[in-house]
C-alpha cells in the first residue's frame, strides 16, 4: 500500500533571519525603551518634555534678545522694546559688558591686570603636572615656584621678600639634613622646623630689606582692599585648598594616632571647627583676631580670612582622610610594620597613597565646598563676586537688575565647581585598581 | 611595634627619651602638650592685655541689659525693652524654625529627585541630574540673595491687590497672597481654645491648644501602633493578616478632627485692608528666601545621598526578595529601604547639620536668626565682640553636638550585628 501519508514538515534550511521590528531598533526603539516603556514612564516623559519646552521657550527669547551695549537698565529696556516690540523679554548683558573687569578684578589697578593674569597662567601650569601625570616632570619646578611667585605678582612689592621666604624652606631642609645625619631623623626634623621658623620670624624681613636697599628690585605694590571679584574668590580658594590639604592630613593622623594627648587635641580642634558655621569664624577673623595677637600687630584682612578658611576646611579634610584611613584593611598597617618601616615611611609609602585614593571623592567635594564658601567673605565686607553684584545693584543705573548678574556669577562658579567634580571622577577611574 | 621582653642592661641616658621607643611617644606628647599650653597661654595673655588696653572687661552682664532694638519675626514675646539674652533666644528660635522647615522640605524634594534620578526613563533621569548638578555647584549664599532679590523685584506690591480690577490676585482660592513684602498665608485660630499658659514665671507662654492637639495625636498614634502590633502577632500565629488600615486611619484621624472641632478650629484668611494685608500669618521675604534657597540647595545633596544609598543595596537582594514571591512595593519597603536607610541616614543627618549651619547666612538677607541678633545687632550695640561671638559659637556647637548625638544613637542602633 503506497498511500501518501501526510508527513510532518521538516525544515531543511534555516529560515532567513528577519529584521527586528522597527519599533525596537534605531531611534524609534531607543525612544520606546527609554522614554515610553510603560504608561507611568510615558506620562512622566510627557511632563518632562513640557517642563523642558516651557524652560526653553521662556529662556531662549530672553537670551537671544540680549543687549550688549547700553549704559543703564532703562536704556536696555528701551532698546529691547524698540527692536522686538513692546513687552518683549530680553537680557541686559550690557551690565556684564560694562562691569566685567570689576566682577573679575575688583578695584585692582587696571594697568596691572597682567599680573593676576600671569599668576593665574602660572598657577594652571603649576597645577597641570600635579593633576595629570603624563606631563613632563620638569613642570613640577613651576609648581614649586608658584606659591612664591604668585603672591608676589598679586601683592607686588620687593622681589626679595618671596625669595627670602623661599630661603627659609631651603635653610630648614639643609639644617634638617645636616643635623639629621649627626643625631637622628627626629631631632633633624625638630631643629629644621625651628631653624626655618626663626628665619621667617626674625631674620627674613631684615634680610629682605637689606638686599632690597643694595639691589632694589620691586614692582608696584597693591593693597589688599583693592582685591575683589573672581580674582579674590580664586585667590582665597586656591590658598585654602593648598594649605588645608597638608593640615588636614596631619589632623587626621593625629586623630588616628594612639598618642592620647595628640589625639585629644586633634579631636577637640576638628569637632569644634566642624560644629560652628564658617561665618562665625569669619567674624572672628574680622573683629576678634586682633585681640588674640600681640598689641599693634597689623594683620592683613585677606590673610586673616585665608587662615580661617584654611583651618575651617582642614577640619573637614581631616574627617575625609580619616574615612580613607579607616577604610584601609588592618593588614596594610601590619604589612608595613612587618617590612620594618617606621611610622612616617609607612604613612608615606603604604598608608597614605591608598587612604587618599579612597578619600578622593570626599576630598574633592570639600575643595568644591571651600571654593563656594569663599563667597561668605562678602558678608564681612570684602568685595568678592557677590559683594560686587550688590554694589552694582545699588547703583542708580543698574538698580533692579537681577537675573543677568546673578546668572553670570552662578555660571562662572558652576564652571569651576563642575569641572572639579568631573576631574575627581576621572581621577577615581584612573586610580581604579580593582576589577 | 618593637617589643622587648627584658629590660636592656645599662643605666638610663637622656638620649633614650628620643631614641627608645618605650619613651619616645611620651616625650613627643609632653612636648606637644607644653607647646599647646604655651600657645593657649600666649593667646589668653594677648587677649587680657588687648582688652585692658581698650578699656574693656570680659563679662556677660550686658546680656541682662535692655536690648533697645526690635526684631521683625518673633516666635516668643519680645520688645525693645527686653534684655539682650531674650533677643538671642528669639534669634535662636528663628534659626531653629528655618532649619526645621528647611530640613523637612529638603528631605521631601531630595528623596523625590534622588528616586527620579534612578529612573530608567532617559529624559527624567537627565532632568534630575541637571537639577542636582545645577544647584549644588553654585554657592548657597548666591541662591539665598538671588531668591531674595527675585522676591523683592518681581513679586507684586501689596497696592496692586487694591481696587475693583486689581493687577494681582491672591492664589489658591483667595487664601494666599504673594507680595514683595512677603507671603501671607491663613492662620489657624481656635475660637473655644484654652489660650496660653505662662511658664518660668511668665517669661514664656505655651500655646495650650497646640499642646492638646499634640497630646491627642500622640495617644492615637500609639493606639494605631498597638493595632499594627496586634496584626503582626495574628499574622505570625495564623499566617493571615487582618486588614487594619482603615481602623488605624480612623484611630488617628477621628480624635484629631474631634479635638479640632471642640477647640473651634477655623482659618483666618489674610485680607487686604487699607494699605496692606491684615490677618493670617505674614512670612517675610527673608524667611521665604532663606527657606527656599536652603531647602533647594540641600535637596540636591540629599538626592545624591538617596541615590547612592539605594544603589548600595546589591541587586541580589531585590532578586532574592522577588524569588520569595514578594511584590514590587513590598520589596522596596521590606528589603531595599531598611538596608538603604543604614547607608542614607548618617550622611543625611550631616546634611541637616550643614543646613542648620548654613542658616547663619540669614544675615545676608536680614533674617533675624541668632547670627543676626546676638552676632549682629547686639554685638554692634554693646561692642562686646568677644563675649557675643563666643556665645554664638557655643550655641551652634550645642546644636551640632545635639544633632551628632542623634546620629550616633542611630548608628549604634542600626549597626550590622557581626560575629
Amino acid at each position: 500500500m503506497t498511500t501518501h501519508e501526510p508527513i510532518a514538515y521538516v525544515r531543511e534550511k534555516m529560515a532567513e533571519q528577519k529584521a527586528p521590528p522597527p519599533t525596537s531598533v534605531g531611534i524609534l526603539g531607543w525612544i520606546r525603551a527609554n522614554l515610553f516603556p510603560d504608561l507611568v514612564s510615558g506620562i512622566l516623559t510627557v511632563v518632562a518634555l513640557f517642563i523642558v519646552y516651557s524652560l526653553v521657550s521662556g529662556l531662549l527669547p530672553w537670551l537671544l534678545h540680549g543687549v550688549w551695549n547700553a549704559s543703564s537698565l532703562d536704556e536696555c529696556r528701551k532698546i529691547i522694546a524698540e527692536r522686538y516690540g513692546e513687552g518683549a523679554s530680553g537680557a541686559c548683558w550690557a551690565v556684564i559688558h560694562e562691569r566685567f573687569w570689576q566682577l573679575m578684578y575688583g578695584f585692582y589697578p587696571s594697568h596691572l591686570y597682567w599680573r593676576p593674569n600671569l599668576a593665574f597662567v602660572l598657577l594652571l601650569l603649576g597645577i597641570a603636572p600635579v593633576l595629570f601625570d603624563n606631563l613632563p616632570r620638569k613642570m613640577l619646578l613651576i609648581t614649586i615656584a608658584v606659591p612664591f611667585v604668585g603672591p608676589w605678582l598679586l601683592w607686588g612689592g620687593s622681589v626679595w621678600v618671596p625669595i627670602m621666604v623661599f630661603l627659609g624652606f631651603v635653610i630648614g631642609i639643609m639644617v634638617n639634613r645636616f643635623v639629621g645625619r649627626m643625631s637622628g631623623a627626629l631631632v633633624g626634623i625638630i631643629v629644621g622646623v625651628l631653624a626655618a621658623v626663626v628665619w621667617w620670624l626674625f631674620l627674613s624681613g631684615p634680610a629682605a630689606d637689606l638686599v632690597q636697599s643694595i639691589i632694589p628690585l620691586s614692582i608696584e605694590p597693591v593693597a589688599s582692599r583693592n582685591f575683589g571679584g573672581f580674582m579674590l574668590a580664586i585667590t582665597l580658594g586656591i590658598t585654602g585648598i593648598a594649605m588645608s590639604f597638608p593640615l588636614g592630613i596631619f589632623l587626621a593622623l593625629g586623630r588616628q594616632s594612639n598618642l592620647v594627648i595628640l589625639k585629644t587635641m586633634s579631636v577637640g580642634f576638628i569637632e569644634f571647627i566642624r560644629g560652628v558655621p564658617l561665618i562665625t569664624l569669619l567674624f572672628v577673623a574680622s573683629v576678634l583676631l586682633n585681640y588674640f595677637l600681640p598689641k599693634g600687630t597689623e594683620f592683613d584682612i585677606i590673610l586673616r580670612v585665608m587662615i580661617m578658611i584654611t583651618i575651617f576646611s582642614a577640619a573637614y579634610m581631616a574627617e575625609a582622610i580619616r574615612g580613607g584611613l579607616a577604610a584601609l584593611p588592618k593588614g596594610q598597617y601590619e604589612a608595613a610594620d612587618a617590612l620594618g618601616l617606621d611610622y612616617w615611611q609607612a604613612q608615606r609609602l603604604i598608608i597614605m597613597p591608598q587612604a587618599l585614593k579612597i578619600a578622593i571623592p570626599s576630598i574633592v567635594s570639600i575643595f568644591i565646598g571651600l571654593f563656594k564658601d569663599t563667597t561668605l567673605v562678602s558678608i564681612i565686607g570684602l568685595s568678592d563676586p557677590i559683594g560686587w553684584v550688590k554694589l552694582i545693584q545699588a547703583n542708580a543705573e543698574w538698580n533692579g537688575i537681577v537675573w543677568e548678574l546673578y546668572g553670570f556669577v552662578a555660571f562662572v562658579f558652576f564652571l569651576f565647581c563642575f569641572s572639579m567634580g568631573r576631574y575627581s571622577m576621572y581621577l577615581e577611574r584612573k586610580l581604579q585598581t580593582g576589577h | 611595634m618593637t617589643t622587648t621582653s627584658e629590660t636592656p642592661n645599662g643605666s638610663f641616658r637622656l638620649s633614650m627619651l628620643l631614641y627608645d621607643t618605650r619613651y619616645r611617644a611620651t616625650t613627643i606628647q609632653i612636648i606637644a602638650l607644653f607647646a599647646f599650653m604655651f600657645g593657649v597661654a600666649w593667646l589668653v595673655n594677648n587677649v587680657i592685655q588687648n582688652l585692658a588696653a581698650s578699656g574693656k572687661t570680659f563679662d556677660f552682664g550686658f546680656l541682662w541689659e535692655p536690648s533697645g532694638y526690635d526684631i521683625n519675626q518673633q516666635l516668643i514675646e519680645y520688645n525693645s525693652r527686653s534684655p539682650h539674652i531674650r533677643a538671642a533666644v528669639v534669634g535662636l528660635l528663628n534659626t531653629l524654625l528655618v532649619a526645621g522647615m528647611g530640613c523637612v522640605t529638603a528631605t521631601i524634594i531630595g528623596l523625590f529627585i534622588g528616586i527620579l534620578r534612578l529612573s530608567k526613563n532617559w529624559i527624567i533621569s537627565r532632568l534630575a541630574a541637571f537639577y542636582v548638578e545645577g544647584l549644588r555647584n553654585v554657592p548657597v549664599l548666591l541662591w539665598i540673595v538671588m531668591t531674595m532679590a527675585i522676591a523683592i523685584h518681581f513679586f507684586p506690591a501689596p497696592r496692586e491687590f487694591r481696587g475693583e480690577n486689581p493687577a494681582a490676585t491672591m492664589k489658591l482660592f483667595d487664601s494666599i497672597a504673594v507680595t514683595n513684602r512677603g507671603v501671607y498665608i491663613p492662620k489657624a485660630v481656635f475660637s473655644d481654645g484654652f489660650g496660653y499658659m505662662p511658664v518660668f514665671g511668665g517669661s514664656f507662654h505655651v500655646n495650650l491648644d497646640a499642646v492638646a492637639i499634640l497630646v491627642v495625636l500622640a495617644i492615637s498614634l500609639y493606639i494605631s501602633h498597638l493595632i499594627r502590633k496586634r496584626a503582626d502577632r495574628i499574622q505570625e500565629e495564623t499566617g493571615d493578616r487582618p486588614t487594619v488600615w482603615y481602623l488605624r486611619l480612623a484611630v488617628v484621624l477621628l480624635p484629631f478632627l474631634a479635638v479640632l472641632w471642640l477647640l473651634g478650629f477655623h482659618l483666618e484668611y489674610p485680607q487686604f485692608k487699607g494699605f496692606g494685608f491684615k490677618g493670617g500669618i505674614h512670612m517675610r521675604n527673608s524667611l521665604l528666601a532663606l527657606w527656599l534657597a536652603l531647602s533647594l540647595y540641600t535637596s540636591a545633596f540629599i538626592a545624591e545621598i538617596v541615590r547612592s544609598g539605594i544603589m548600595a543595596v546589591s541587586k541580589g537582594q531585590s532578586e532574592a526578595a522577588a524569588a520569595l514571591g514578594l511584590r514590587q512595593g513590598k520589596i522596596m519597603r521590606l528589603v531595599i529601604l531598611p538596608q538603604a536607610l543604614r547607608v542614607i541616614v548618617p550622611p543625611l543627618i550631616s546634611q541637616y547639620l550643614n543646613l542648620t549651619k548654613n542658616s547663619s547666612l540669614a544675615i545676608a538677607v536680614g533674617y533675624m536668626d541668632i547670627t543676626g541678633t546676638l552676632g549682629g545687632i547686639t554685638l554692634n550695640q554693646t561692642g562686646r565682640e568677644m563675649e557675643s561671638i563666643l556665645l554664638l559659637m557655643l550655641c551652634y556647637l550645642l546644636i551640632s553636638l545635639a544633632i551628632s548625638a542623634v546620629m550616633n544613637f542611630y548608628n549604634e542602633r542600626t549597626k550590622l550585628q557581626e560575629r
